[in-house]
């Protein structure tokens, strides 16, 4: 089959509440790198209502182009406006591939606009690559919690679409001043049967980090054995400046809330520092944190699969070491004051 | 009102274990379980049942011991069971599987449909709007509380940092979350019944309306090129100390690392 | 001859066990600490139907057969002791009496409600001087024009307190012996009807225990259970019947203590090896396997003898005189296995050994038993 027509790389760009969401950028940081493997461009998606402003961020962050279509069917996210806006701009312009955030938002998009388009689409990836000889684009994603990763082809049909788990492709670093060469482009928003209304727009109370943005992050499971006892945790990242994230079972238990999940079915993070306390590492767990810079371990059962992983581990008892930790930490900050 | 709710069977993955000399899945003798998202949606279409007095179908397709799941729903308490099931639907992506269950659901009548947000097995959460897409209604995915208005749904549907209460006209389409409520257990005479009074409505190939360049694996357009069993990195440095001496190993290495 | 279950059976089991695993076994331990009665659990099991297994459709039960109701009670006694038998007494000793010996207004006023799970129900045989020599009976009845006037006490009742509905046997005749007992159901609240002092046990230390008071309590006439005279083979029938539902709560304990044992085998390390790694374990667990798959066929046999034979006296007793004896001593040899730990009640099976214990004791000893099977073939 012949795909001349089909060029470029497209990257939908989320924003909510006029600004976008980081993954959206961490995808034209993809996108470049495929981008000069096939000898195309990377073009930004922008949907929304007056974001004409926010173009130059995304030239900033390497897009090439950005085809901006802006409308007030799509201030607030909907997926009829937004799967109409997308599947237009992929009718008119036949890019060759098209990445999502794997977001609440491109989870829903994608696979609606993948229906309207009739063509492919791969869910969640962690990592992308274009094939030396084909120049198919190879889609690799977890499956069984975790267990598996597969590698997926959209060979037939065009474009190639891929949703990308938040965290784990890297963002380019910004170039300040950059100006972005914008397309407009309406298809037109025709309200039908299939537009929904939303009623209201409830926020969640935001927490204080967010665990994916965090440099260090402290994270603690069954192993901790209460919600009181997180208190160590929470001491040892007050003082190193760490951001308290967990396993399922802490959530599952009660002790933290969702929002602060890692793993398989909570978020994917790479932090500088991880500490996995009390943690034995189920695989859906280090499906989320493997990729980390530093991963240090205290579990007190020397078979933990967390130590498999681990770049230092040690067996012990979480109660005893982390307020001592703690203490000496704080200790070392003091004597380099002028650190 | 007539609600049906797309279920999958799934492997329980919870008990699924890695063979440790292979790297591949043990999947011999793992129960196979209602797929957690599906049976919430389940849970909600029984509480429009008893709240409403809906009646609830699920539909299900997979191999012919998919029925299994059928049978439990029947045994929470619902009414009808379809069972889309043929080996022309194998391999089927979710474009392929979205549509042939759409095609089945299209045999029937309906106000709403629910699936499930994503499989255990698959994470994809692509086939509910994939079959709203293909019914052509809406859908509202991520549903944390459904409630009934007349001829409309409004549905609190989550998002990372909010929530949107969205209203749509019927027939539409909502994707659920675990989150959704406590599914309900079955009861024993509920399990009896399930096997002995109701009857699961079994459709294959030539039961729906589609084209074969849409159903299986010629009509899926993503292929898998290779599955492999996750990679992992080398075994770190693991020591057992007393907690002070543990304490200073850590502390040390964060040195090394430039943390400090 | 097939001896696999059925796929509702097995839909059943997993219903059951999920329960248990979700449910009561989080308890467990707390229970039996505190010995206190798991209402919350109870009102759960009323919603699921799981209080009128048996009984038919028609009083509002779940109208599945003997073996589903023996399948659930096993798989919460696997879990805890004290659930199991709150089940069995319950159906066993209370609803079944009902079920098979009373009118249909005793039905629809009584049956009714205990298998919908409105109302909890217990029985009362036993007294100070009335053991395993039932016919001991000293409480009496007497008529007085629509009434019968009861005194005397029950001891040792399983679900006393907190029951609304009581099988209570007393003399109506004591000339005529064992001839001269009768079969009455009893609300609680009804005047002259106390309870004396809850027992302080050694195992399923959440089940209420307690003993019966009757003091010139006046029931009515038609509360009268069956016939005049005729309560001692009622209460004999009766206990066939309940001590399938006690052996398998004991298969249930000893499976319990199974699953638990070889968790811990293969978990727990010593000489640098797991404990399952030794050829004592394994020939341990093989043997207790052998045994707990030997009671359950026993138990199964006869649950399903109950629903298709006209009298399963030896059946009954061949399961509970094997089963309860197996789960003292695989609960035993669990904690053998446990070492140390397994004597502390850090781990689960030190309970299971002290729960075991009373199922070679009540609705009939390890002795009657031997007496009942060997009367049928001697």
């Amino acid at each position: 089959m012949g795909f001349e027509n089909n060029k470029g790389i497209f990257i939908f760009i989320q924003q909510v509440d006029n600004k976008i969401t980081n993954v959206s950028f961490e995808l034209i940081g993809k996108g470049k790198e495929l981008a000069a493997d096939l000898g195309a461009e990377v073009t930004a998606v922008l949907l929304g209502y007056k974001v004409k402003s926010l173009a130059d961020e995304l030239a900033a962050y390497g897009a090439d182009k950005v085809i901006l279509v802006d409308d007030p069917a799509l201030e607030i996210y909907t997926t009829e406006a937004y799967t109409h806006g997308m599947y237009s701009v992929i009718e008119r312009y036949n890019p060759e591939i098209v990445l999502y955030g794997a977001t609440a938002i491109g989870r829903d998009l994608a696979p609606r606009v993948s229906a309207r388009v009739h063509t492919g689409l791969t869910a969640d990836c962690t990592k992308l690559e274009v094939d030396p000889e084909t120049k198919y684009l190879r889609m690799t994603r977890p499956a069984f919690g975790g267990n598996i990763m597969a590698t997926i082809l959209c060979p037939n049909f065009r474009p190639q679409m891929a949703t990308v788990r938040p965290g784990v492709m890297q963002k380019l670093k910004k170039i300040e001043g950059a100006k972005a060469n914008i397309k407009e482009f309406n298809p037109g928003f025709e309200k039908n049967h299939k537009y929904v209304e939303v009623l209201d727009v409830i926020k969640k109370p935001s927490s204080k980090i967010d665990i994916q943005e965090a440099n260090i992050l402290v994270s603690g499971g069954r192993g901790v054995g209460s919600k009181e006892n997180f208190k160590l945790l929470e001491e040892l990242a007050d003082t190193i400046g760490g951001t308290i994230s967990s396993s399922r079972a802490s959530v599952d238990a009660g002790w933290q809330d969702k929002e602060v999940q890692v793993g398989q079915t909570g978020k994917t993070v790479r932090p500088h520092v991880y500490f996995a306390i009390g943690i034995s590492g189920a695989i859906q767990h280090l499906a989320g944190m493997e990729e980390s810079d530093v991963i240090i371990a205290i579990n007190k059962d020397p078979y933990a699969p967390i130590f498999d992983v681990a770049d230092y581990g040690v067996v012990g008892d979480l109660n005893q070491i982390v307020p001592i930790l703690t203490e000496k930490i704080k200790a070392e900050m003091i004597s380099k004051d002028n650190w | 009102m007539k609600i049906i709710v797309c279920i999958k069977q799934v492997p329980d993955t919870n008990e699924v274990k890695l063979d440790p000399v292979t790297g591949t899945l043990i999947r011999d003798g793992v129960p196979s379980i209602i797929n957690p998202d599906d049976k919430a949606g389940l849970e909600a279409a029984l509480r429009l049942k008893d709240e409403l007095g809906a009646e609830v179908s699920v539909i299900s397709m997979g191999p012919p011991q998919a029925e299994a799941v059928i049978r439990e729903a029947f045994a929470m308490g619902a009414d009808k069971g379809y069972l889309v099931t043929d080996r022309a639907f194998g391999g089927a992506d979710t474009w392929a599987t979205s549509s042939t269950l759409a095609a089945a659901i299209h045999n029937l009548e309906y106000d709403v449909v629910i699936t499930g947000r994503q499989a255990i097995d698959g994470d994809t959460a692509q086939v509910g709007p994939q079959i709203a897409e293909h019914l052509d209604i809406p859908n509202i995915s991520y549903a944390e509380e459904i409630k009934v208005d007349g001829d409309y749904i409004i549905v609190k549907r989550q998002y990372e940092d909010r929530y949107h209460i969205v209203k749509a006209k019927m027939p539409c389409l909502i994707t659920a979350l675990a989150e959704l409520n406590e599914p309900r257990y079955m009861t024993p005479g509920g399990i009896f019944d399930a096997y002995r009074e109701k009857k699961i409505t079994v459709w294959d190939r030539n039961d729906i309306t589609i084209d074969d360049s849409n159903i299986g694996l010629k009509g899926s357009p993503t292929k898998v090129a290779q599955s492999f069993p996750k990679s992992v990195k080398a075994r770190g440095q693991v020591v057992t100390l007393d907690p002070e001496e543990s304490a200073d190993f850590i502390l040390e290495k964060l040195k090394e690392k430039f943390i400090f | 001859m097939d001896l696999t279950l059925s796929k509702e059976h097995e839909m059943a089991r997993t219903l059951f066990r999920d329960f248990a695993l979700q449910q009561v076994k989080p308890l467990a331990r707390e229970v039996d600490e505190t010995e206190v009665f798991p209402k919350g659990t109870v009102e759960k099991m009323q919603k699921l139907g799981f209080l009128g297994i048996p009984i038919s459709k028609e009083y509002g039960g779940q109208g599945c057969d003997t073996l589903t109701y023996i399948l659930c009670i096993e798989e919460l006694s696997k879990v805890c002791g004290t659930t199991g038998v709150i089940v069995s007494a319950h159906t066993s000793l209370c609803c079944d009496p009902i079920k098979n010996l009373g009118t249909p207004e005793q039905k629809e006023k009584y049956l009714r409600p205990l298998v919908t799970g409105k109302k909890l129900g217990a029985f009362g045989l036993t007294e100070p001087n009335a053991g395993t020599d039932a016919s001991g009976q000293q409480t009496k009845a007497v008529l007085d024009g629509d009434e019968y006037i009861l005194n005397g006490s029950k001891i040792f009742i399983t679900n006393g307190k907190e029951a609304d509905i009581y099988i209570i046997f007393a003399m109506t005749d004591k000339s005529k012996g064992t001839k001269g007992i009768s079969a009455f159901i009893v609300e609680k609240g009804t005047p002259g009807f106390t309870f004396g002092t809850k027992e302080k046990k050694m195992g399923i230390r959440g089940s209420a225990t307690y003993e019966l008071i009757f003091t010139d309590c006046r029931i009515p006439k038609e509360n009268l259970l069956g016939q005049e005279g005729k309560g001692f083979s009622y209460a004999m029938q009766t206990l066939d019947g309940g001590r399938i539902g006690i052996a398998a709560q004991a298969l249930g304990l000893a499976a319990g203590a199974l699953e638990t044992t070889i968790a811990y085998v293969k978990e727990r390390k010593q000489f640098g090896k797991p404990l399952s790694k030794f050829q004592n374990t394994q020939f341990q667990i093989a043997s207790m396997a052998t045994k707990v798959e030997a009671a359950r066929l026993l138990v199964y046999k006869a649950a399903i003898a109950k629903d298709t034979q006209k009298k399963y006296s030896t059946e009954a007793a061949m399961a509970k005189l094997y089963a309860s004896e197996t789960a003292s001593e695989v609960t035993s040899m669990a904690v053998q296995l446990h070492g140390g730990y397994g004597y502390t009640r850090e781990y689960d099976v030190e309970r299971m050994m002290r729960d075991a214990k009373i199922t070679e004791i009540y609705e009939g000893t390890s002795e009657v038993q031997r007496m009942v099977i060997s009367g049928s073939l001697l």
